[in-house]
């Protein structure tokens, strides 16, 4: 070969990339699609598409430290006798026992409740080290409904109805056989070791009207006590908020495609469902054209990482926020740390997510003792309500920056946008312009 | 015997009632008049007592039970008996959908006919069907014998887990996973006992057998026809 011609470099096709190679590579030698733990991970506009406007002339800030700025939520105020009272509107989202182990239930439970907060079983049923360390949980109620009686629903300070979650919206859950341990097997009702698949679908409801008359029967075993939420995928926001509040829920949880998950498909993970930003605007919306924004509050879940985060969601309207990813980060999951341990299975930390393998080196996603044992539960649930604390003093100092004295103050018209894409999801106008896209006509 | 007016103090203020009767009381028996077809009635009660409920109901009568023997003098609607934990539940008439969902343990006896998802999901319960059953019953059912002395429609038994399966007539066509098995002593006997306590006067021998062939139980590319 003439080294002297010159020649285009090797060129690789932006369609077919790495990613996707190694992915058909994969396929063919398996067999089987692949699967994996947490959220969406390509990139979609998000909350740092948009910007806090602050104080200035126009608007007159508060004096951070000293000024007071309320951070409380109360929720279920619709219908439940007995309303949660949180200090942050900073939620832990459901997960289950099976999908993490014991001592990470029980360490969310600890750092929520030293925070003020709640936290939320999963679709697995309620544990004892769950319950002892939590002041506010929320039980869910799932289409499979393992490890559900009403001794569980009555010692539950809220019930939440999963129709769907952002992760896998229109899908059932999956834990596989390597999961399924002796107490596992035993809550759920099934054999050890087999792969546990989830229906989508509720079994003895269907629709809007039959919701309705299951929240009745909800309430009814619970003496009308507890507040009953339905959490939803992001799909259609404003039809299926408004549905939920037709069928009598307290509060509305609105989970995004970035919303975790223990062990989905990832072409369902990454291809269905709607980003978190282009949720709220259409959810609030529909609260507010049937009177109900602020009487059935709403909650929002799906990459939730830091205070602005909690910041914007409030101003864009929701009462409160759940996060699930990154409260498993607060306790140690992906940590460098253990990196070497993440290369053995070859990842990386930052990049774990086989989560459904029980091979978790933070002892987090498992139910292999000897890994769960690693992970201690006081020293876990410490850094979540750290880390609790921290998002929370975040979110103030920008509500202060805006001139708010709680955080339920925060409004769209604090924010702008950095692209037109993120000003069009949350209807507030591009930087440095007055336009929103799609109002008026444009 | 102690009546409750459906009518005059509504499904919560029956619910109420049940659910505060001490457990050492010995008012034990209740008979609930003009049910009117409403939803919930005798819903999460907690305690053994008999309750007559005189007429039908709606969605979820004695959904999440314990202990109770209660007894629908009439038809039932959506979900009767859901997630029953244990007692009895005894339909005089035909049940609808999903009839005993999820119910981790007790007896539901439907003297007439339910309607499709029979058992879905159950985890443990007896449940006996003195007529047919919908399709798609037994759909998911992990646990417990579903027994039925008519016939059963599409697909019995998709993708169930361990749960026992008795039809006296003819399963329309069975569902992913499920197929017929031998019926040895063991279950005549097993079979024979649930039909006595549904008080069925139907030899256990005239029924078959349909359970899990334990295909699906962990992922099989080369099972993927079946899902």
């Amino acid at each position: 070969m003439d080294t002297n011609v010159p020649r285009t470099p090797p060129r690789k096709s932006a369609t077919f990339d790495d990613y996707t190679l190694a992915e058909i590579r994969r396929a063919a030698t398996t067999g089987i699609y692949d699967i994996r733990g947490a959220g969406a991970k390509r990139k979609l506009p998000h909350f740092d598409d948009l910007l806090f406007l602050g104080a200035s002339i126009s608007r007159y800030p508060l004096e951070g430290y000293r000024e007071k700025c309320g951070t409380d939520v109360v929720l279920g105020t619709r219908f439940a006798k007995k309303p949660l009272e949180l200090k942050i509107p900073i939620t832990i989202a459901g997960m289950s026992f099976g999908s993490l182990s014991a001592q990470a239930k029980e360490a969310l439970g600890r750092g929520a409740s030293m925070a003020g907060t709640s936290t939320t079983t999963g679709d697995g049923g309620m544990t004892p080290e769950e319950r002892g360390q939590s002041r506010h949980l929320v039980y869910q109620y799932l289409p499979s409904r393992y490890g559900m009686n009403p001794d569980d629903l009555r010692k539950a300070d809220a019930i939440e109805v999963v129709v769907g979650q952002g992760a896998k919206p229109g899908g059932g859950g999956m834990l596989l056989g390597q999961k399924i341990s002796d107490r596992v097997a035993a809550m759920r009702c099934l054999p050890k070791g087999i792969d546990q698949r989830s229906a989508c679908r509720h079994p003895d409801w269907t629709g809007p009207d039959d919701l309705e008359i299951k929240i009745h029967e909800l309430r009814e075993i619970t003496s009308w006590e507890k507040p009953i939420y339905v959490k939803i995928g992001g799909t259609r926001p404003y039809y299926d908020v408004a549905l939920a509040v037709k069928a009598g829920a307290d509060v509305v949880v609105l989970d995004g495609m970035q919303g975790g998950t223990a062990a989905t498909q990832e072409v369902f993970i990454e291809h269905v469902g709607l980003p978190i930003l282009a949720c709220i605007r259409p959810a609030v919306k529909a609260l507010q054209d049937l009177g109900m924004h602020r009487k059935v509050q709403l909650i929002v879940s799906g990459g939730i990482r830091s205070g602005a985060d909690v910041a914007k969601a409030l101003a864009l309207g929701a009462d409160a926020v759940a996060i699930g990813t990154a409260a498993l980060v607060a306790l140690g999951d992906n940590d460098p740390h253990l990196e070497e341990e993440y290369r053995a299975l070859g990842t990386t930390a930052g990049a774990y997510d086989d989560w459904h393998e029980g091979r978790d080196p933070a002892g987090i996603t498992t139910q292999d003792p000897v890994l769960a044992a690693r992970l201690d539960p006081v020293k876990a649930g410490r850094r979540l309500s750290n880390y609790l604390k921290v998002m929370t003093l975040e979110a103030q100092t920008v509500a202060r920056a805006c001139g708010k004295s709680h955080l339920h103050n925060l409004e769209p018209e604090d924010l702008c946008a950095l692209t037109v894409e993120a000003a069009a999801m949350a209807q507030v106008p591009l930087a440095g312009t007055s336009w929103i896209p799609g109002r008026a006509g444009y | 015997m102690h009546e409750l007016d459906l009518k005059a103090i509504g499904v919560t203020g029956i619910n109420q009632k049940l659910y505060n009767i001490p457990k050492d009381s010995n008012e034990r028996h209740w008979v609930i008049r003009n049910p009117m077809g409403q939803h919930a009635i005798a819903c999460g009660v907690d305690g053994p007592l008999m309750i007559d409920i005189m007429g039908h109901v709606g969605f979820y009568c004695g959904g999440m039970n314990k202990e109770a023997e209660i007894t629908i003098h009439g038809h039932a609607g959506v979900g009767v008996a859901e997630n029953m934990m244990s007692g009895v539940v005894w339909v005089k008439g035909n049940a609808s959908e999903s009839a005993g969902a999820t119910a981790n343990g007790g007896l539901l006896v439907i003297e007439g006919d339910a309607s499709s998802r029979c058992g879905i999901s159950m985890k443990g319960v007896d449940i006996v069907v003195g007529g047919s059953v919908g399709h798609m019953s037994a759909f998911m059912a992990q646990r417990g014998n579903l027994v039925v002395c008519g016939d059963a429609g599409e697909a019995l038994g998709d993708s169930i887990y361990e749960a026992r399966l008795y039809v006296r007539g003819r399963a329309v066509n069975l569902g992913s996973d499920c197929i017929e098995k031998e019926m040895r002593q063991e279950h005549l006997e097993d079979l024979a006992r649930l039909l006595d306590r549904a008080r069925m006067k139907h030899r256990p021998e005239a029924f078959r057998r349909y359970g899990s062939a334990r295909k699906l139980y962990n992922f099989n590319v080369d099972h993927a026809d079946a899902y």
